[in-house]
């Protein structure tokens, strides 16, 4: 099905080809179901949060400081992949690989805060066995960090892919898709951050 | 052609068996109680007009697939027949009008359930708590200071609140010849009314599977008359024995047991609405 | 671990499954290597990307399905026939039940319909092929693996006894120990991958591959209800993903999600079923409207009466799915209004039902109506879907609900609607499109026995639960005692439970038996049809479906060509080279690898969990590296299939 024909030059790349196209509504489609998923796990976070048994109120153990960087890696992954769509689109294919690797790197420090978060709460005694509540949390938390490393995973291997072929209509649409998760994966942090970290500190100390 | 006598075999069928078998025979339909009495009621008004809507399809059905089966001399094909918004129209119009007169009845019946039931809004309801522990049920009359296990007796024309909750599974406390049932859940309580109108004994079970015991999750429910009541209670809190922890503990462990009476209550140990797993706890402890 | 607990042992029915199960497997490899034949399985159907083929595999994985979970229903039928029977134990009882449940929707129901969505809908939009054909086969072995994992559990390692409902905290670790549960977490969760993929794949098909000139009104009304469907497996199955993976965590990794320990909560398990359970029984019922309407329109020979309302009806009914849920659980203590409300929005569903209802018995008005195998189902479906819509509202009168919850009025209530909806459309379904599938008719003389042995079961075993659920006879229980008096029903309830057994016997035998004996089809439209997928030249269509895409003028195109005599056979002139996408066995290698994943889950065995997930990823990087996805038939080989001479 993947009759690639060149329709103008003012189409970006990615839309070019059939399958670029078909692919990039079905990620959409995806991400549909991404959003449902998300919103059980919210939800049932939302029902779980003050069911805390003898374990530690969340809000007790959350830390503003290393939110906040991880809050700000994120934001600016999002950014810095925002401009490698736009380099992309420009034929850049250096610009489109600093900006990815600096995307990429972001979204390790990222990871490397939460994991370092989730050593910290083990260590103070809440883990996903500890009460109802951790378990929504470690799993609505825990869940996002999957993403990000997968993302993270395909964006490397997809940039492999790009250093091998340059930009075609496909390789291009494939950043692209790439970029859309990226995105979205940025969208649930800001609800994550509001409803988990937020919340969880104003109900503790509010 | 059986087809197109088919739907009024059909509608014989169901006339016929529910006039053989006569509502009455019915558990449900054979109401002991104004809350059963209630549901009853609800049941044979939506009856009369589920019959109706039955009705109305079939004999459109036999009607049109009868005239218009491909046979010689067939009259009336009309191939583009594409709608009509009047018979649209209806077709939507008089459903709602059904949803709404089915509808005004059943939310009445559901808030009025919520309470004791009418006639007995004044009498002081008598208070049961029924916690069910796979795979029986433990029934707890604070006020009078009794419990017993797998059968209660209660006093008639009088309403009963049952306060219901679970030491491990779900299950569902029901007694069909005095009203529907409601859910009895760990960590939790729910609520329900009953109310028997004359002396009798009527069968109560858990209806919410649970496992393997659950079939003969079972109990007895006796409707005295007041004074037969009294005289019971003040015999069981004179007679029965008083319920140790060690025997409680033994009654959280998964199975059957025959019927027991006691003259006190385990709620001074632990109250299941509060603590979930305590059960669990107690099988722990006892399987080391 | 012992040998002796992995196996199941010590019971005379498990042994009997173990036998057959080896004789069937070397009869197999036997049947393979005799006719050499191993290669013909690998690259026609292991490896196949032709939604034609996987929508055929699909169908038979359902039929295969069909006959265990009709197993289940005649042991369970058996056990109940008199009171006090000594069949079946409690515990196999249970197990029997929770599997017949699971299967039944899970493994035979949306298979079956998806296989036909498979099958016929790219040829009714007039596409090539789906979106995704790859994706399409990953959908279909991910399905057939995690049936397989669910189904290995009645001789490994012990069935699921905890209903298909598997409700908290009966289905946790302290209340149902052993891996059987975990058979029902990872079966479905591997399975729901592909559905999930499936409800993508097909609403980008829909959306994007439609042929020139058929706009979203134009299309026919199976297509509208697969692309309904698609969009509420989309927002549903994440649902259940997450209330599985949610159960798996408080079963394998000691979470509090569900469980009586750390303030779990039982009822966010029922909430979450039933948010994705009543939206997968519109899932479930909806492909099968569409199925009733294309027939009912084809043998009435006349266009369906208001197209517009039925697509709004299904619209309709698709958004209302997801706000009805509470209704399964009225008894839970919810409070009158949130009861009221679930009460009324549950009968409002009913007025988009009952508009299609009438819409299908408005369409054979003025129709010139013809009994065929299918059109029987169609009525018969009508006649008795109808006893299930209203006992469905009745259901839904939550003051009454109280009384007929757990009882087997709800039992004859959703049979009346799965059997009467959903299994009536796939054999109305089966028999329709066979001719497009295997390029002849099925026997229509057998096949109106099946039709009337198996209805005529079918209300002698279902008509009779009302009145026990009325007299009080719970679901679920494994035996009843004599004083009940629930026995006679019990015994006619029984006995057409086997008819329908033998209903199903006969239309095995109609497979064979049409197969040896009907005459070949010689052109594509076997029944006189209105859709494009009977417009093709062949019988079964060529891989590529349709040699020229077709231009669409209005709904009902190829019988407006018909009537209007608009058809002229192709000419070398109207043939262009064609793209297809190429066969591929890393679907069939990666569903591998997530049979070995979650068969570790279940035992807890986790290096081989790991292993089946690095496969898993291993496959989804080949996959992504992998550019060469397609290649072109050329204008001469469609000429030689088409026999095209000018």
């Amino acid at each position: 099905m993947a009759q690639s024909k060149v329709r103008d030059l003012n189409t970006p790349m990615e839309y070019q080809s059939e399958t670029g196209r078909l692919n990039i509504l079905g990620f959409w489609l995806f991400l549909g179901a991404e959003i449902a998923l998300f919103s059980t796990l919210f939800a049932t976070y939302m029902v779980l949060m003050d069911r805390t048994a003898d374990g530690p109120a969340l809000g007790e153990l959350f830390e503003v400081k290393g939110l906040l960087i991880q809050t700000f890696l994120l934001l600016t992954s999002s950014f810095t992949c925002g401009l490698a769509i736009h380099e992309m689109r420009r034929y850049n294919v250096k610009g489109l690989f600093f900006w990815m690797i600096t995307t990429i790197l972001l979204g390790l420090g990222f990871l490397g805060f939460e994991i370092y978060e989730f050593f910290v709460y083990i260590h103070e005694g809440a883990n996903i066995g500890t009460s109802a509540a951790w378990s929504a949390f470690f799993v609505l938390v825990g869940t996002h960090g999957l993403h990000v490393t997968l993302g993270i995973g395909w964006i490397i291997l997809i940039l492999i892919q790009v250093a091998k072929r340059g930009l075609t209509p496909q390789t291009t649409a494939k950043v692209f898709i790439s970029s859309l998760y990226w995105h979205f994966l940025d969208v649930v942090w800001i609800f994550l951050f509001t409803a988990v970290y937020l919340m969880g500190m104003v109900m503790q100390h509010g | 052609m059986y087809k197109r006598y088919k739907p009024f075999v059909f509608l014989g069928m169901l006339l016929t068996v529910f006039l053989l078998s006569g509502c009455s025979d019915l558990l449900v339909l054979d109401p002991k109680g104004p809350v059963a009495q209630q549901q009853k009621d609800l049941i044979m008004y939506s009856i009369i007009f589920m019959i109706g809507i039955i009705m109305v399809v079939y004999v459109l059905f036999g009607f049109i697939v009868y005239k218009y089966r491909d046979h010689k001399g067939h009259k009336g094909y009309d191939p583009e027949n594409k709608g009509s918004h009047l018979i649209e129209a209806i077709c939507l119009i008089i459903p709602l009008i059904i949803v709404v007169a089915l509808s005004i009845p059943t939310v009445k019946t559901i808030y009025s359930l919520e309470e004791a039931p009418k006639g007995s809004e004044n009498k002081k309801p008598l208070v049961i708590q029924a916690t069910s522990v796979d795979w029986k049920w433990i029934f707890t009359y604070p006020e009078q200071n009794i419990e017993t296990v797998n059968y209660i007796n209660i006093p008639e024309d009088r309403p009963i609140l049952f306060k219901l909750t679970s030491a491990d599974s779900m299950n569902s406390f029901w007694v069909p010849s005095l009203g529907g049932q409601k859910y009895a859940m760990a960590g939790m309580q729910t609520e329900l009314y009953l109310q028997a109108d004359d002396p009798g004994v009527f069968d109560g079970r858990n209806s919410n599977f649970n496992g393997e015991g659950f079939t003969d999750q079972t109990f007895k429910v006796a409707a005295l008359t007041s004074e037969s009541f009294d005289k019971w209670a003040k015999e069981t809190q004179q007679e029965a024995p008083k319920l140790t922890k060690k025997q409680y503990d033994q009654l959280m462990l998964q199975g059957h047991t025959k019927e027991m009476t006691f003259s006190s209550t385990h709620l001074k140990w632990v109250k299941h609405e509060n603590d979930a797993d305590y059960a669990i706890k107690v099988r722990e402890r006892l399987s080391k | 671990m012992k040998w002796d607990e992995f196996f199941v042992t010590g019971d005379p029915l498990i042994y009997g499954a173990d036998v057959s199960i080896a004789i069937t497997m070397l009869g197999i490899v036997f049947f393979l290597t005799y006719f050499k034949k191993w290669k013909w399985l690998w690259t026609e159907w292991l490896t196949t990307v032709d939604h034609k083929k996987i929508g055929i595999m699909y169908i038979i994985s359902a039929i295969l399905m069909l006959f265990r979970g009709g197993v289940d229903a005649l042991l369970m039928r058996t056990q109940l026939a008199v009171p006090e029977m000594e069949f079946l134990d409690s515990q196999k009882y249970n197990e029997i039940f929770t599997t017949h449940g699971t299967i039944m929707i899970i493994f035979m129901a949306m298979p079956f319909l998806i296989g036909l969505i498979n099958v016929v809908v790219p040829l009714q939009i007039g596409a090539r092929d789906v979106a995704y054909p790859y994706l399409n086969a990953v959908s279909f072995w991910t399905f057939f693996i995690g049936a397989m994992l669910f189904n290995i559990s009645f001789v490994i390692g012990g069935s699921p006894s905890a209903g298909w409902t598997s409700y908290m905290p009966l289905a946790s670790n302290e209340l149902s120990p052993g891996p059987g549960q975990n058979y029902y977490l990872l079966g479905l969760q591997i399975s729901g991958i592909g559905t999930l993929l499936t409800g993508i794949n097909f609403m980008v098909t829909i959306f994007k591959m439609r042929a020139p000139g058929m706009t979203l009104f134009r299309m026919p009304m199976f297509t509208w209800s697969a692309l309904v469907t698609m969009a509420i497996i989309i927002f549903a199955f994440p649902i259940l993903t997450v209330a599985l993976a949610l159960m798996t965590f408080d079963r394998l990794f000691g979470s509090h999600f569900f469980t009586l320990q750390g303030e779990g909560m039982d009822m966010l398990w029922a909430n979450l079923f039933w948010l994705w359970g009543h939206p997968e029984v519109y899932i479930v019922i909806l492909p099968a409207f569409g199925i009733f309407s294309e027939i009912i329109a084809t043998f009435s020979k006349k266009t369906l009466f208001g197209y517009k309302a039925m697509v709004w009806s299904m619209v309709l009914i698709a958004a209302y799915s997801f706000l009805v849920w509470v209704h399964h659980f009225f008894t839970m203590g919810s409070g009158a209004l949130v009861n009221s409300f679930f009460s009324v929005t549950t009968m409002l569903i009913g007025v988009p039902t009952g508009v299609k209802i009438f819409n299908w018995l408005f369409t054979m008005r003025k129709g010139q109506i013809e009994f065929s195998t299918p059109m029987l189902w169609s009525l018969g479906f009508i006649v008795n879907f109808v006893i299930g819509g209203v006992t469905g509202v009745m259901l839904a009168m939550a003051a009454a609900n109280y009384q007929y919850h757990n009882t087997y009025f709800l039992v004859a209530h959703f049979h009346y609607v799965l059997i009467a909806g959903t299994v009536f459309a796939c054999f109305a379904g089966l028999v329709y499109w066979y001719p497009k599938m295997f390029g002849h008719k099925l026997n229509e003389r057998i096949g109106k026995w099946v039709f009337w042995l198996f209805t005529i079961g079918f209300n002698i075993c279902f008509f009779p639960q009302y009145f026990l659920g009325l007299d009080g006879m719970p679901r679920r229980i494994y035996t009843y005692s004599e004083e009940s008096g629930w026995g006679p029903l019990n015994m006619i309830s029984t006995v057409g439970g086997f008819m329908m057994g033998i209903a199903f016997l006969v239309l095995v035998y109609n497979i064979y038996y049409s197969f040896r004996y009907e005459p070949r089809e010689k052109t594509g439209d076997a029944w006189n049809g209105r859709t494009l997928e009977w417009s093709t030249p062949s019988a079964m269509p060529p891989f590529y479906n349709f040699a020229k895409i077709p231009v669409v003028k209005g709904l009902d195109h190829f019988w407006n060509e018909k009537q209007n005599k608009e058809i002229k056979p192709l000419t070398t002139q109207d043939l262009q080279k064609i793209h297809m996408p190429n066969n591929s066995g890393v679907p069939f290698v990666m569903a591998s690898f997530f049979f070995v994943s979650g068969f570790g889950l279940v035992f807890e065995w986790y290096w081989m969990a790991i292993i089946g997930l690095i496969g898993v990823l291993a496959t989804l990087v080949i996959r992504s590296f992998d550019y060469n996805n397609g290649y072109y038939v050329s204008v001469e080989e469609i000429k030689e299939t088409e026999n095209i001479t000018k």
